[in-house]
């Protein structure tokens, strides 16, 4: 009980509710001989939503491991909000919820004891729970569920449940590990509302996912990181707009690299062919679509940028295991 | 190589209460298995051995061959329910449903956690214990209120055992590596620390290695203590298998944080 006293004295000495929520400055992590964060800075503003976006293997587990206090960093900084970690770690996450990549509720447990059970490794009172988890329920969309084992949800319930548990100590910070992953639309789409919700009340969010639809929805800023390195930062409008031409041709079929090299790379500014598609970006797409209107048969679509542009053009097109 | 975070001694806090008190919970829930899987195999190995080669052999070490063997089932029971749960049931709580991981998310240090896998061990082998200590007393044999101490006899075979649970749940790629610890451990354990026979029937060689064996001394304490009499070298027994419990910890708690803090 003492323990956290001083750590929030500490906190607001550091700036209080207008210093950042966390700033990672030249974080390094080795394993073994391999470098997999190589000297990664960001800073993430309370009520902002921050996404993490890269292909697998890029760091983005270790780097919020790190963040955490899980791992020790082989380098760099770390202040969570306003603790230093990995030296104050467990003050921190007295203030931060977490979902990670893969669910690990308690499978004996039923739904309210999950989250009875959880609350209870912050030390919050038997009371305030019971005055909290109703609410949490609620908010989950299981409110009919409190006393139903957890072996009989659905995946979307249990992901839901996740996030829940995540809030059970009203964190400053929530931090989410590809929330998304293995969900159908629909739950993905209830996921995605909560998460908003949470931000018109004013939490702080950082995830990573490689859904670019997801950061594209949801996130304020987000950073591309790559092999350890960020490539990238902005809101996701601005990354669009500085690093991929606005508009995008989709040229489907067995002739497309045949058109592409005899017609569509003088009239795109940048065209890349990958499998039986052409993608031809251009600042105007009108000769690029004059010329495909004369092909009978060709098959093409066109639409404006989006993320997945940038993601592919900042990290290429080639696979990652 | 083994860097020093992962060397540092084991930070011990009251943080770990909670998450005993989740395995208490769990257990709760599924108690009347637990149980009878815990007390069936001894009960029924004291009964059948005890009544059965009881009358051919008479008095064994002062008491009757029910309650000489009885007493070893104590100390074996408190044996195997703590490795069993350092080793299964702590591994699925780690590995299988990653529930260490959701743990240690919450203002929880893995130490905290290891400590309270730990504990946990050493009070379900209190529990077992106590099982088999009423059936013997309901039996009639020792009834001495000297008896009572084997409880906490079985806390501290519970730390030693539950101990070298953990360190094989923290090396295990899977549940099949347990068995290893089974026959390569536990089994000579059993037969060569004096659950069913005193260790001086053996040659003095074997005699001499059983003494370095942690049940043995666990046995030492017991069985006088179920005759209502103080155990000679008692300090010695309790430092012997308080080294045991120690020493396994810490490297537990090394292979441990070696395993899942990176």
């Amino acid at each position: 009980m003492n323990d956290t006293a001083p750590a929030r004295v500490g906190a607001s000495a550091r700036g209080g509710r207008d210093a950042p929520v966390l700033v990672v400055d030249g974080l390094r992590k080795r394993y073994g001989g391999e470098e997999v964060v190589r000297g990664l800075s960001f800073t993430i503003e309370r009520g902002e939503c921050f996404a993490l976006l890269g292909p697998n293997g890029a760091g983005k587990t270790t780097t919020l491991r790190c963040c955490l206090g899980l791992v020790d960093p082989d380098g760099g900084s770390i202040e969570l909000v306003g603790e230093p970690v990995p030296k104050a770690a467990r003050e921190a996450r007295v203030r931060v919820g977490v979902v990670p990549q893969m669910d690990n509720l308690d499978p004996d447990f039923t739904v309210r004891e999950n989250l009875l059970v959880y609350g209870g490794y912050f030390r919050i009172p038997r009371e305030e729970l019971d005055r909290r988890i109703p609410r949490l329920l609620d908010f989950a969309g299981l409110a009919g569920k409190a006393q139903t084992s957890i072996r009989t949800l659905s995946g979307g319930m249990k992901r839901r449940l996740t996030l829940a548990r995540a809030l059970v100590n009203d964190p400053e910070l929530l931090i989410l590990d590809e929330p998304t992953t293995g969900l159908d639309p629909q739950a993905r789409h209830l996921i995605w509302d909560g998460l908003r919700q949470l931000l018109k009340q004013g939490k702080t969010i950082l995830l990573t996912t490689h859904f670019m639809d997801e950061a594209e929805r949801l996130a304020t800023r987000l950073a591309v990181i790559d092999r350890g390195t960020m490539i990238a930062c902005d809101t996701p409008r601005a990354l669009i707009d500085t690093h991929v031409e606005p508009e995008v041709v989709e040229v489907y079929g067995e002739a497309a690299r045949e058109w592409a090299d005899t017609r569509g790379r003088a009239l795109a500014r940048r065209l890349e062919v990958a499998g039986e598609t052409a993608f031809c970006y251009a600042t105007d797409a009108a000769p690029l679509l004059a010329d495909l209107a004369t092909r009978a048969g060709v098959r093409y679509l066109h639409r404006p940028a989006n993320l997945e542009d940038l993601f592919i053009k900042l990290t290429g097109r080639e696979l990652r295991d | 190589m083994m860097q020093s975070a992962t060397l540092r001694p084991p930070r011990l806090s009251m943080r770990f209460v909670p998450v005993w008190r989740r395995n208490l919970l769990v257990w709760r829930k599924l108690a009347a298995a637990s149980v009878l899987g815990n007390i069936a195999d001894p009960l029924l190995y004291m009964l059948a051995l005890g009544y059965g080669i009881g009358p051919l052999v008479g008095e064994v070490g002062g008491m009757s061959y029910v309650a000489f063997i009885g007493t070893g089932m104590v100390c074996q029971s408190a044996m195997f329910t703590s490795s069993f749960e350092g080793m299964y049931s702590a591994f699925s709580r780690m590995h299988v449903q990653r529930t260490w991981e959701a743990i240690i998310n919450a203002p929880i240090a893995l130490d905290d956690v290891v400590l309270a896998e730990w504990i946990w061990c050493a009070t379900k082998a209190v529990m077992s214990t106590a099982a088999i200590l009423v059936v013997i007393l309901a039996l009639g044999f020792g009834h001495t209120w000297l008896a009572l101490w084997i409880l906490p006899l079985g806390f501290l075979v519970g730390l030693a055992f539950g101990a070298f649970g953990l360190v094989m749940n923290a090396l295990a790629p899977g549940y099949d590596f347990f068995t290893y610890f089974f026959t390569l451990v536990l089994t000579p354990m059993l037969l060569f620390s004096g659950v069913y026979f005193p260790v001086d029937q053996m040659p003095a060689w074997l005699a001499t290695i059983a003494g370095a064996l942690p049940l043995k001394h666990a046995i030492d304490i017991a069985r006088p203590l179920m005759l209502g009499a103080i155990p000679g070298g008692i300090l010695l027994h309790v430092a012997v298998l308080a080294a045991y419990a120690g020493a396994a910890y810490y490297v537990a708690l090394l292979l441990t944080r070696r395993r899942l803090m990176r």
